[in-house]
């Protein structure tokens, strides 16, 4: 199963690098939204410093939207999904490796954002540790309940307007622990860092666990 | 039965095929051969009914079935961003299958040289459906099931199509294709089924292998 899932992430991630999709449209889209909300707080450096990671988060979500839909379009495009469910792989092979594709893409985003943040709004980040260890878990979160979506919506023609009202709402405890991780990890408001970290790592733990459960069914109905 | 929407795709099929079979669906459009190869590959359910294939019911077992055949649709299932070795080589490991299947598949398919390290984006729809073919070809299925597997292939490739088909058949492999090229199919000496309107007519007048189609289909709706 293990090496049926490594498959799924090599050719997901080899497509995304080939087609640069996430380089010249996701990334620069994120880069926008962040930009916009430095516009809107500009005249406020110390507003835009205390709603950073809130912000940050934000843009990271929206951002998750895009990866995640052209996840599943390149398995929609020419029919590969049913290529899919034909080859045998283990529908739980399947989620994972999905899931770990997109949290790459996530993660990798989050550090060019974070780049983005440090330049534009002026933190600093004083817990490391907690940085990354948000990023990571928040990352395994939104992948994990985005691939479930994804694939909950991928069979339906209003798949691209329906993702967000799905999703959005769900990933809400990823969007309040991790920006509050954030907040410790800047050192802008006296959070508890770890203990949202907790929260974080059990959702995405939770949505780990659903959706290897439920893929196969989802898998049958897209 | 099998339901597309509301509607009845195919209703009243009794149809059995033996291993080794090549077997053609003979029908207008909308009459229910794709949804019928569709079915046979466990990518579609049974509303009523029962069916089996390659031994395995279809109602309850169709994880199984999919493993076991290849199924050539209207669409590739390849990804535009691969090359088609990387393609094939997917699908080949995805079947368990080695890169020696790989090249040998290429071969078969004259994808070599240049056009092997080419993106699938970049092919024309021929060359496609090449890369479609080889990618099955890796898969060493028990059962094929083509839905026009020759449409927008040039002479060449039309025969290479007739050679596996041919050949798969002869390794005891069975063959379900639908096609409108008659002529052409005519010479793999197919068993003829006609497909109207989501039922099974009849079997070809000139069939000697296979079944009375004029059995009570209603009383036994299964494809075997």
């Amino acid at each position: 199963m293990f090496r049926d899932a490594w498959l799924i992430v090599g050719k997901d991630l080899r497509i995304e690098m080939r087609s640069r999709v996430g380089l010249n449209q996701i990334v620069p889209f994120a880069v926008t939204v962040l930009v916009l909300f430095a516009f809107a707080l500009d005249t406020d450096q110390e507003a835009l410093r205390t709603y950073a990671p809130g912000l940050f988060w934000v843009t990271v979500l929206l951002a998750a939207l895009l990866a995640i839909g052209r996840s599943f379009a390149v398995d929609l495009a020419d029919g590969a999904a049913d290529r899919l469910l034909l080859s045998g792989i283990d529908p739980i092979a399947v989620f994972g490796g999905k899931a770990v594709a997109i949290a790459v893409q996530l993660v990798v985003l989050e550090v060019l954002l974070g780049a983005g943040v440090v330049l534009l709004f002026d933190v600093t980040v004083h817990r490391y540790g907690l940085l990354v260890c948000a990023g990571l878990a928040a990352a395994a979160g939104v992948a994990t309940a985005g691939t479930l979506y994804g694939a909950l919506v991928a069979g339906l023609g209003v798949r691209e307007t329906l993702l967000p009202v799905l999703l959005l709402p769900v990933v809400a405890p990823v969007l309040i622990g991790a920006t509050r991780a954030f907040q410790d990890a800047f050192g802008v408001a006296g959070a508890e860092g770890w203990a949202w970290l907790g929260l974080l790592a059990g959702f995405a733990a939770i949505y780990g666990v659903f959706g290897a459960l439920s893929y196969g069914a989802l898998l049958e109905e897209a | 039965m099998t339901l597309l929407g509301r509607f009845p795709a195919l209703a009243g099929v009794d149809l059995d095929i033996t291993p080794g079979e090549i077997v053609l669906l003979k029908g207008p459009n909308g009459a229910g051969k794709t949804t019928l190869l569709r079915l046979c590959a466990g990518l579609c359910s049974l509303s009523t009914g029962q069916g089996w294939v390659l031994g395995h019911d279809l109602n309850s077992e169709r994880r199984m079935v999919r493993r076991r055949v290849a199924l050539l649709g209207h669409r590739t299932g390849l990804y535009d961003d691969l090359t088609v070795t990387e393609n094939v080589a997917f699908w080949a490991r995805a079947a368990g299958a080695d890169s020696t299947d790989v090249y040998e598949a290429l071969e078969r398919l004259s994808l070599t040289g240049r056009l092997a390290d080419t993106r699938v984006g970049r092919l024309s729809a021929g060359q496609r459906r090449r890369a479609s073919i080889a990618s099955l070809v890796v898969r060493r299925p028990e059962l094929w099931l083509l839905d026009e597997p020759h449409a927008g292939l040039d002479q060449q490739s039309r025969d290479t199509v007739d050679t596996l088909v041919r050949g798969a058949a002869t390794a005891g492999a069975t063959v379900v294709l639908a096609t409108h090229e008659l002529e052409r199919i005519a010479v793999l000496e197919p068993r003829v089924v006609s497909v109207v309107g989501g039922v099974v007519r009849a079997d070809d007048p000139t069939d000697s292998q296979g079944p009375d189609a004029s059995s009570d289909a209603e009383d036994d709706r299964r494809v075997s």
